[in-house]
């Protein structure tokens, strides 16, 4: 057995720790390129949004380097991305692909069947041994989450320029080359003092932007064309609140403290939307809110092309946007999205927040 | 005598290039409008080679600016001082030749936009997103197809007394409504109309979604000229629609102001563009397989030697000294 996955910005991190330490044999896809999208262009139907077209192209591409199990979380439709796991094993089924489906749904409905799940792909593990596994993994991703904090805060305030991508980029090539979560832990640790000692510009106070949408166009940067790197460039502070850390809070751990947060944020979106209408539009609204009390200069939300949630969160934002005056700008991202176009809102944007800020700053 | 200090403007559009001079005071001494005609490396150096061949005698070049979606080529071949997107530059071109407009509709080659001006700052914007109907590259093909000349296009559809329906949502189908009206026998200049109709109701509906847009209001970018386009805006929106003198050049005066505010701050100007033009440029693609993203650069050469090179997620090339 072979087990691959897909992508999610860093999400291959933590579960390339886990695989590795159960000693379980494990493909990681190639970094999303342009021939992943083509692939998955190719299998999905053509409406499907960006994020079911990515995974295929994922799958694909591992499985011809050797991979014969697809694990995926299959989170019981909040939106349509909860039937892609069955669908996606229907489509490879068509072209012939010749492999195991694991989908891995949310404990709460048939805990047994869960575990039943986990063990076919823990195998032989001892238990303690995959609790073991587990409690490294989810460890990892607390301290990518902190290095991931630290780029996001230096690359507005870089002395020399590019050089957070260029540690990013090194610690991305570096990361492949580790085995388990001992070296993937110290590889974190190192790169997060040498992000750390970053030299920074004097006395600059960079905007602020939150990052607001759909979970996996947030996290992956192939999906939202690098949105944070470009951010960070035109020397913005990108502030986001959902990662891979905060979604396996939610749907993994049993952190009472987190959720109780959770809650207390969500419901910061009460005026505006107060329950859960699929997908991430919740957070969306709730964390457009929270930005505005923290004083952020500007809110971008980004949905994949189709993304029926969000497009209704998309319809509130101008709203939030006028009560609590703060510029809101939305991107819908799908393949057949320009960079320049994209490269142009957001230098736009930048600038029209900076033009403000230095009239509020006149005025006072 | 003191030399007379001028602020070039290039916006380097799809359709278009267009090519300004201004003098401190904001004054536009020579102003250009080219097609771009899928070569915008000849035509941009053809343009500035008019450009100083007009230029008063004493003067010379103290800041330039660019903008457009070919920015970065223009700013590689003169050495621009600020290279600035098209909202920004379009913006601030009203703010200072209309200072109490409140909305700017924008209608270019393949681009429209809207951007909302509040209090003397751009307050809020949008781009048209999936599809391009309604823009200037869709009119042309339009008139090539009815075989009218582009500049008589909108005076046609101010005669029509009864404007036929057309669907206006992508401009495939649209087309395809047009042959359909004309081969029912419906008047040309009635299908005009209906098409201008129908390419403001798009842009309201999709570029100015959800926008407030209040008086005064600003109509420009190419397609402005088209006087049906202007007549339908006026009607849908219920206000008079302003169309400025230099509408067809107002992101190459942006980009020619912010130059000048640039050069306030005490810098001398970077700009070469009239030594540059009398070398040869050339441009090379090829494929990174430097990682799996597989980037496509593109190296831009004066002279055979690389002077920009973009295209590039990493940043690795475009980093690189240039020579």
């Amino acid at each position: 057995m072979t087990i691959t996955f897909p992508h999610m910005g860093w999400l291959y991190i933590p579960v390339k720790a886990l695989f590795d330490d159960l000693n379980v044999p494990i493909v990681v896809p190639p970094p999303i390129n342009n021939k992943t999208l083509e692939i998955g262009t190719l299998l999905a139907p053509e409406m499907a949004c960006l994020p079911m077209k990515i995974n295929l192209g994922n799958y694909v591409q591992s499985i011809e380097n050797g991979a014969d199990t697809i694990v995926l979380t299959g989170s019981c439709g909040p939106c349509r991305f909860g039937y892609y796991g069955v669908v996606e094993q229907e489509i490879l089924r068509d072209q012939g692909y010749d492999v195991d489906i694991i989908i891995l749904d949310a404990p709460g409905r048939d805990p047994r069947e869960f575990v039943n799940r986990i063990s076919r792909i823990t195998g032989r593990s001892p238990l303690f041994k995959g609790l073991k596994a587990f409690f490294q993994a989810s460890k990892i991703i607390e301290e990518m989450d902190k290095l991931q904090q630290v780029f996001l805060r230096k690359r507005p305030r870089e002395l020399a320029k590019g050089e957070t991508d260029r540690i990013q980029t090194r610690f991305e090539k570096e990361v492949m080359k580790c085995k388990g979560s001992r070296e993937i832990l110290a590889l974190i640790e190192k790169y997060r003092h040498k992000a750390e000692t970053i030299q920074e510009r004097p006395d600059t106070t960079p905007l602020r932007i939150g990052l607001v949408g759909e979970i996996y166009t947030l996290i992956e940067p192939y999906v939202n064309l690098n949105v944070e790197k470009k951010l960070g460039s035109l020397g913005v502070e990108v502030h986001r609140g959902i990662t891979i850390r905060d979604w396996v809070k939610t749907h993994l751990s049993l952190d009472l403290k987190y959720k109780k947060e959770r809650k207390e944020k969500l419901d910061k979106g009460a005026g505006y939307l107060n329950l859960c209408i699929g997908g991430h539009a919740w957070e969306t609204i709730a964390s457009a809110v929270h930005y505005a009390d923290m004083g952020l200069d500007g809110v971008i939300q980004i949905l994949p092309f189709g993304c029926m949630p969000e497009i209704v969160a998309e319809s509130i934002i101008p709203t939030i946007s006028k009560d609590l005056d703060i510029p809101a700008m939305t991107l819908t991202v799908d393949e057949l999205t320009g960079e320049a176009g994209y490269q142009t809102r957001l230098e736009a944007f930048v600038d029209l927040l900076s033009r403000r800020k230095e009239i509020i700053y006149e005025q006072a | 005598m003191s030399k007379l200090e001028l602020y070039l403007g290039l916006d380097v559009g799809s359709v278009s290039i267009n090519l300004v001079l201004l003098n401190k005071d904001y004054r536009v001494l020579e102003k250009l409008y080219l097609r771009t005609q899928g070569k915008p490396i000849e035509v941009l150096k053809e343009g500035l080679e008019k450009l100083y061949e007009s230029m008063p005698a004493g003067s010379n070049v103290s800041g330039a600016g660019v903008t457009g979606s070919g920015r970065e080529l223009a700013a590689a071949m003169v050495n621009a001082d600020v290279v600035k997107n098209e909202i920004t530059a379009h913006g601030m071109a009203v703010l200072q030749y209309i200072p109490n407009a409140q909305t700017i509709l924008e209608i270019g080659g393949q681009d429209s936009k809207i951007i909302l001006l509040r209090n003397g700052v751009v307050a809020d914007f949008a781009m048209n997103t999936v599809c391009a109907a309604g823009t200037g590259s869709f009119l042309d093909r339009q008139a090539a197809r009815l075989n009218i000349p582009i500049q008589e296009f909108g005076s046609l559809a101010l005669k029509s007394k009864s404007p036929t329906r057309i669907a206006g949502r992508c401009a495939v189908f649209a087309e395809s409504d047009m042959i359909h009206k004309q081969q029912m026998g419906c008047r040309r200049e009635d299908i005009i109309k209906g098409l201008c109709e129908a390419l403001v109701r798009n842009y309201l509906n999709n570029v100015g979604k959800g926008k407030e847009i209040l008086p005064q209001i600003v109509f420009q970018g190419g397609v402005a000229a088209n006087e049906g386009i202007k007549k339908s805006f006026e009607e849908a929106l219920g206000h008079p629609v302003i169309v400025p003198e230099h509408y067809d050049v107002m992101g190459a005066l942006g980009a020619a102001i912010l130059a000048h505010r640039e050069m306030m701050r005490g810098e001398a100007t970077k700009f070469c563009g009239f030594h540059s033009i009398k070398g040869s440029f050339a441009t090379n693609t090829f494929s990174c397989s430097g990682c799996p993203n597989l980037c496509e650069i593109v190296e831009f050469y004066l002279d055979g030697k690389v002077k920009a090179r973009w295209g590039d997620r990493c940043g690795n090339w475009s980093r690189k000294e240039s020579v």
